[in-house]
């Protein structure tokens, strides 16, 4: 992190991650050209962040047509208002209660495709 | 014991819990960084409960409720929106924020973009997004001191004030951290408990339905107390008494503080000046516009993309993604969020519900966001009442104490970072404790002084602005910053410009009162739909028009923001996780 010159560095505790990895002697192709960024190793995250990207995209594209779509449902359709299900109002019943545990199912999702990633990531790069 | 005596021993209970696990909190935080992070060794339940404290705030414990019963069915996306916005965070910010090692906004845009002044300029808006969300917390205690204890409004307002600014100043995060995990569960507790009594007493009552065909009436005789000059519209003329002299009332009407109304049996609800009364079932009707809500579909859009986008923005949400030890725990933490905040939010609807049918007087007074406050000693006879609104007492000062500290302690230190002079000889050198100290004070007292200065504002729709704000201008930054190589400092700062300068003129307007309804009052209470993408919009334009000044290290960077852990680079590297 840099910071202006001319002041003392902040102090902070460092509990690097990778401290607990094993150590490796530096030197391998990938890792090289990941650290210097060259134009593999340039390459190598570009394909790491589009993925990443594209997952969070998916999954904004799921919400925006789920959650988002309600309305839009609710002022195309207006019998959509004033369904009632087991004496329950479904626009009451969704927005109320249904809304909180899809969200956690789909932060779930999300946590399990994006290690996956990087996973597969480490791999990679380690198999070179 | 009286109400009033268990509503102040219930709060001095709070006060007294808070203080006393900040100081238990102080005796372990000893450096700078201890007071700035908690030395970043909090665990991931500790840390999601303490988000989930810090993040409930007066808004959602009491104003939500407030929303609900005066807006019925659309005012659900306020609580919705509060929790998607920690979905989008997951999906985009979470794990590469905490891989940048940014503490603050400030922080990130200065990895990101190495400007000091982008920094700069970040800061300001840490400060004034912090600020316009800490009023309305100490305003909410105003008004729950005076609605359980008859307390003049400033006093709950001040000792929220001093007690967070002690609290703060003295023992930082760490303190912090502890604080807020407790609250939340606190929160919760005082919440779901008595629900069960409420629903168990309108079992008890017969089940009257809670969207009947009529607009709320006074089930029985009822006696109003009006605490602050009040105007309000009478459809049907009725026969009260008003201060114990028989008057009818038809029209608009005015009555003075202090007065006290009594209307019969069965008598229609007058309803507060800019709230239309509305029929139980248009209330529960989506989109029906009930209570006088303009253009109900742009206002639900506008208000999803302000929260779904705004919550990232906030800074004292983003702080706590540093208490993590890795990206990785940033995410499972964020998960946490989105399971203890669901929890939390399927309870306030059910409050707003029953306050129509048990204290509807508010709506004459527009005072709905003391509802939560106000229903168990309606709705329960006897020291059950008494007790359960002691306990909503406590949870609501737990949501005031919380959130404040965490604003506060994110705000000041941003102002003693990056704002503040420099004054090393005077021990005030840039990250020094007694400098983060001082700012603390100093936020303190301009919260204070602006919520003694404001009128009344209700809870949720001040919040709403402090998202908009937030939305139109950190959202774009850090999801560009993130995703985005081309991001350029001309680009950001132009963005951050166009989208704060926006949103702030549209809630100066609104505050002031300059539309007075159709489209444009519309658009200037919820600028969230197009401030948004404007931002987007003038960041993107902005940073291709420089793209020549794209840093040359950006890969660099990015490795830094996504690389996972467990990679093992060479010690050499260049790229560090701070």
């Amino acid at each position: 992190m840099s910071r202006p010159a001319g002041e003392p560095p902040r102090r902070v505790a460092v509990t690097s991650p990778r401290t607990a990895a094993v150590r490796r002697p530096p030197g391998r192709a990938a890792l090289r050209a990941l650290d210097e960024q060259d134009r593999v190793g340039e390459l190598l995250v570009r394909s790491l962040v589009r993925a990443q990207l594209l997952l969070a995209l998916r999954l904004l594209t799921v919400l925006a047509v789920l959650l988002g779509g309600l309305p839009l449902l609710f002022a195309v359709v207006p019998a959509t208002r004033d369904v009632v299900v087991a004496g329950l109002p479904v626009p009451w019943l969704v927005l109320g209660v249904l809304v909180y545990p899809a969200l956690v199912v789909g932060g779930a999702v999300h946590l399990r495709l994006a290690e996956r990633h990087e996973r597969d990531f480490v791999e990679l790069v380690e198999r070179s | 014991m009286t109400g009033t005596g268990l509503a102040l021993a219930a709060v001095a209970l709070v006060v007294v819990a808070t203080i006393g696990i900040g100081v238990h909190g102080l005796r372990l935080a000893r450096t700078t960084s201890d007071f700035l992070v908690a030395s970043r060794t909090v665990s991931p339940l500790w840390n999601a409960s303490a988000i989930g404290g810090e993040y409930l705030s007066a808004a959602s414990f009491l104003g939500v409720a407030g929303l609900v019963m005066a807006y019925g069915v659309d005012a659900l996306w306020y609580p919705v929106g509060f929790v998607a916005g920690y979905f989008v965070l997951l999906l985009f910010v979470a794990a590469p924020l905490r891989r940048s090692g940014a503490y603050t906004v400030p922080d990130f845009a200065e990895v990101r973009l190495g400007s000091p002044r982008l920094r700069r300029l970040c800061a300001l808006a840490v400060v004034a997004i912090g600020l316009l969300y800490l009023v309305p917390q100490l305003h909410g205690a105003g008004l729950a001191l005076r609605e359980t204890t008859g307390a003049p409004v400033q006093v709950g307002a001040v000792l929220v004030a001093v007690v967070v600014t002690v609290n703060v100043a003295g023992g930082g995060m760490r303190s912090a951290t502890f604080v807020q995990a407790f609250q939340y569960w606190l929160k919760l507790t005082a919440l779901a408990v008595p629900v069960v009594f409420l629903l168990l007493a309108w079992s008890a009552d017969g089940r009257p339905p809670l969207a009947p065909t009529t607009s709320p009436v006074f089930a029985e005789r009822t006696s109003v107390q009006v605490d602050d000059d009040v105007r309000f519209g009478v459809e049907t003329p009725v026969d009260v008494l008003v201060d114990g002299r028989p008057r009818t009332l038809a029209g608009a009407q005015d009555l003075r503080a202090g007065s006290t109304v009594v209307f019969p049996a069965g008598a229609a609800v007058p309803h507060v000046e800019g709230l239309a009364p509305a029929t139980g079932a248009s209330w529960a009707r989506p989109l029906s516009g009930a209570g006088g809500v303009e253009h109900p579909l742009y206002a639900t859009y506008a208000l999803v993309l302000a929260t779904f986008l705004g919550t990232m923005g906030l800074p004292h949400v983003l702080v706590r993604f540093y208490t993590n030890p890795d990206g990785r725990a940033a995410r499972r933490t964020t998960l946490g969020v989105l399971a203890l905040l669901g929890a939390f939010y399927l309870l306030p609807s059910l409050y707003g519900a029953l306050g129509r049918l048990y204290v509807p007087e508010l709506l004459l007074t527009g005072r709905t966001d003391a509802v939560v406050l106000a229903l168990p000693v309606a709705a329960l006879s006897g020291p059950a009442g008494q007790l359960l609104q002691a306990l909503l007492v406590a949870g609501a000062f737990a949501a005031f104490l919380s959130t404040s500290s965490g604003l506060l302690v994110t705000t000041s230190g941003v102002l003693a970072q990056d704002l503040l002079p420099s004054d090393r000889a005077a021990g005030l050198g840039r990250g020094s404790v007694r400098r983060f100290q001082l700012a603390a004070a100093g936020t303190g007292a301009a919260a204070l002084g602006l919520s003694l200065l404001a009128g009344t504002l209700p809870l949720t729709q001040v919040v709403g602005l402090a998202f908009a704000v937030a939305a139109s201008t950190f959202c774009p930054l850090l999801v560009l910053g993130i995703w985005w190589r081309g991001l350029t400092v001309a680009g950001a700062t132009a963005g951050l410009l166009v989208g704060g300068g926006l949103s702030a003129a549209a809630i100066g307007l609104t505050l002031a009162g300059v539309a007075d309804g159709g489209w444009p009052a519309a658009l200037l209470a919820q600028p969230g739909a197009w401030t948004v993408p404007a931002a987007f919009a003038v960041m993107v334009a902005g940073s291709l028009l420089t793209r020549r000044s794209v840093a040359a290290d950006v890969g660099r960077t990015m490795l830094l923001l996504h690389a996972p852990e467990g990679l093992d680079l060479p010690d050499s590297s260049t790229v560090r996780r701070p």
